[in-house]
């Protein structure tokens, strides 16, 4: 194991049924680094970020995060550890406020119990109060300034996909998952997004693991990529080497394209 | 085909009231106090009327119409003293002025009665009333906030009861030991703790058995839930039934009961130096308006911890968990734990409101812990409005009213309109007796309520977006079929 790793999987594998969705995938995610995941469509990389997060179990090997095996805890474990994520079909809580979002991310980092709130000790109200101070600043952070009391439902596409970052920020992560975050936005808001990840490392020191289709963010901003197709891993190594990988050339673009 | 039908009947009513010179736009643009003035002294008024031609009209009706209306019409929510905002609290507290000074003018010969509903609430009723609107906020914890689907309430109900009967009753006669139980002559057997301490013990008990009940159950997701909920509800009340001879011991005393079971009340000292009542059975005909008084604290406590939890780090992880399961997991928010603390909250209430029950009613009978009790409470929440205080308190009013007094009242005015010997015009021949149909006019009114207002009568805000438009909350592959996702954590 290498020193600075900050998540580490080894063989990891899961197989729905028959279909073996993610066969034996070992990598290593170095602390404070900008790690891509890319590969087709359907070639399991959110099945694998499920299992990074304890959403899914895997059918066999092992998550490792900080040097502590994850593999068998629930989901809010895996958060409570440090590790944030977003999805990629948004799964916000619609119908609460975007503070809400956010306070609610924070629920591993907060302490009032069943009695304390009931009786609003000072300690619960200090804390609460100091909660909502750091939503506000987290939804600032993530460009969503004045928009704290707006319901999530009723925010823009960009927004939401904002406010799953600023509620992933919440839970104080030390490693961020994000899935897709550039899915359906505009050239100008994917360009603004990528600067964002730059400053989520810069200002915040953190290590991102990311989910891309958009090549541009994946080249511009990742240190490594690791490459999956239909659940095997293919390629890993610097955006480089990745873009002149001949596996990765086949298997985006069919072996009839290379060889012709 | 609903929308038309109101479209229907706005156009109509539009129409006729252009004739006298109010047309639809001329209304809209008065001042909106004045519209919401007009339209409270013109329901009030037809009110009057239909008391008035046919119900009982007595003078304290003005006084009904006039209390209305100061409560209806001003718009206290700006309302504010010396810079702080007081509006929203002047609401409550006059209904809970009027809930307190009830026994004064609620009575019978005083007050006017509606048509077809009768007389005001007797105080028996207004008892019941107030013991199951605690019960309903307790399950709203369950369904309304954290949107899990309990089928087997009444079980938390029964082991509150049963609690009162195990430690303020004879049951257990080769026991000794009065603990500040009160009305008991000296030399008698049992368990008689205080009943106010009894309250707590049920309380902590009944949260137990929810907590018991919850580790397996809770696991489960949407119907399956449901469905042990149920076989849990069922199982309580056939233990209690043939609980007589437990491996040779009487823990319930079967179909019989437990029964007398003291009654509270706050002993000599306190009585002698606050003046507070000594021993409630002992009260004769004020019995049930200190019963009641005591119910409405009971009741008020349990709403003050349903509006502090609702605003809480584990209230926002309630309605996380009924938005979004997997996202809330995702987000940090232990499951397990977290639903587990919805349903002990939830059974802590239901217990302590059926150990007050049981006091008041001096016994604890199996006959009264059937499913129907759970569904009786589950309609409350629903009728009312999931989630908001204010619906599941009406809710639980007009149902336990209805199925108290209500049902009888409207069974004897159709009977003396429309049955034998009825004063207007005979359709039926035979006694009809309505609280024997009271499930199938719970299910009507249910399904109505589910037609037209699914999300109840007073709703949340949130509450009616989710009915809506359904909760987005697609259960992955695993939370459907792997049962390892929720172990607990043992760290």
């Amino acid at each position: 194991m290498t020193q600075d790793a900050l998540l580490q999987t080894l063989g990891l594998r899961k197989e729905f049924g028959g279909l073996v969705a993610v066969d034996d995938v070992s990598f290593v995610v170095p602390e404070g680094s900008i790690v891509s995941l890319i590969g087709p469509n359907g070639a399991g990389k959110t099945t694998f970020f499920n299992m990074l997060t304890g959403v899914y179990k895997p059918t066999a090997g092992r998550v490792i995060f900080l040097g502590e095996d994850l593999t068998t805890k629930p989901p809010h474990a895996f958060t409570q550890r440090g590790i944030g994520r977003t999805f990629q079909n948004i799964r916000l809580f619609k119908n609460m406020t975007a503070l809400e979002n956010v306070l609610v991310g924070m629920h591993v980092r907060l302490k009032g119990n069943l009695v304390e709130a009931i009786l609003r000790t000072p300690r619960v109200r200090h804390e609460e109060a100091a909660a909502r101070a750091t939503a506000r600043e987290l939804l600032e952070f993530c460009g969503l300034r004045r928009k704290d009391e707006e319901i999530g439902k009723n925010m823009s596409y960009g927004d939401q996909r904002r406010l799953e970052v600023a509620r992933a920020l919440a839970t104080q992560p030390k490693l961020l998952l994000l899935d897709e975050p550039t899915a359906g936005m505009n050239p100008q808001e994917t360009q603004e997004f990528t600067e964002f990840v730059g400053r989520l490392r810069t200002e915040r020191g953190l290590t991102v693991l990311l989910i891309e289709h958009d090549m541009r963010v994946v080249m511009g901003v990742s240190d490594r990529v690791t490459v999956l197709d239909y659940g095997e891993k293919i390629a890993e190594g610097t955006p480089q080497e990745i873009q002149r990988n001949q596996r990765v050339i086949e298997a985006y673009l069919g072996t009839a394209a290379v060889s012709s | 085909m609903r929308a038309r039908l109101v479209k229907a009947v706005a156009d109509a009513w539009w129409l006729v009231l252009s004739r006298f010179g109010l047309s639809r736009h001329r209304w809209q643009t008065l001042p909106r106090l004045t519209r919401r003035t007009v339209k409270a002294v013109v329901w009030v008024a037809l009110g009057l009327v239909l008391v008035a031609f046919f119900g009982v009209w007595k003078l304290s009706a003005l006084a009904v119409a006039a209390v209305v209306l100061v409560l209806v019409v001003p718009p206290y929510g700006k309302v504010t003293f010396r810079g702080r905002p007081v509006g929203k609290a002047i609401l409550p507290v006059a209904v809970l002025a009027l809930a307190i000074t009830y026994p004064f003018y609620g009575v019978v010969s005083s007050m006017p009665q509606l048509p077809i509903f009768g007389p005001v609430p007797q105080m028996s009723t207004m008892v019941g009333m107030a013991v199951f609107t605690m019960m309903a906020l307790g399950l709203n914890f369950v369904v309304g906030y954290a949107g899990l689907l309990d089928l087997g309430y009444v079980a938390f109900y029964a082991m509150g009861s049963y609690m009162a009967g195990w430690f303020a009753s004879s049951q257990f006669a080769d026991q000794n030991i009065n603990f500040g139980g009160i009305g008991v002559a000296p030399g008698v057997t049992g368990f008689h703790f205080s009943i106010w301490l009894v309250l707590i013990m049920a309380g902590i008990a009944t949260a137990i058995i929810g907590v018991i009940i919850g580790l397996p159950t809770l696991r489960l997701r949407g119907d399956y839930l449901a469905i042990v909920t149920l076989g849990f509800g069922e199982i309580m009340p056939q233990v209690a039934r043939n609980g007589d001879s437990l491996f040779g011991f009487n823990l319930t005393n079967g179909t019989g009961g437990i029964t007398p079971i003291d009654g509270p009340g706050f002993g000599g000292w306190f009585h002698h130096h606050l003046g507070l009542p000594a021993n409630y059975l002992t009260l004769g005909t004020n019995a049930d308006r200190v019963f009641f008084w005591t119910a409405l604290v009971l009741v008020l406590l349990t709403v003050f911890a349903s509006a502090r939890l609702r605003d809480s780090r584990l209230g926002r992880a309630w309605i996380a968990i009924r938005e979004d399961e997997v996202a809330a997991a995702a987000m940090g928010v232990p499951l397990m734990r977290t639903k587990t603390w919805a349903y002990a909250t939830g059974a802590f209430f239901g217990g302590v409101a059926g150990a007050y029950y049981a006091s008041y009613n001096g016994g604890a009978f199996p006959d009264e812990f059937f499913f129907n009790i759970s569904v009786f409470i589950l309609c409350m929440v629903i009728l009312g409005g999931m989630g908001n205080i204010w619906g599941v308190i009406f809710g639980a009013c007009f149902l336990e009213y209805l199925d108290r007094e209500g049902l009888a009242n409207i069974g004897a005015w159709l009977n003396g309109h429309f049955g034998p010997g009825g004063s207007d015009f005979q359709i039926w021949h035979k006694t009809l007796d309505v609280p024997l149909y009271e499930f199938g006019i719970f299910g009507a009114i249910l399904v109505i309520v589910m037609l037209f207002r699914p999300e109840g009568l007073i709703p949340s805000s949130r509450r009616a977006a989710e009915f809506r438009e359904g909760v987005h909350d697609e259960p992955l592959y695993d939370v459907e079929h792997d049962e390892r996702l929720y172990t607990p954590e043992t760290t």
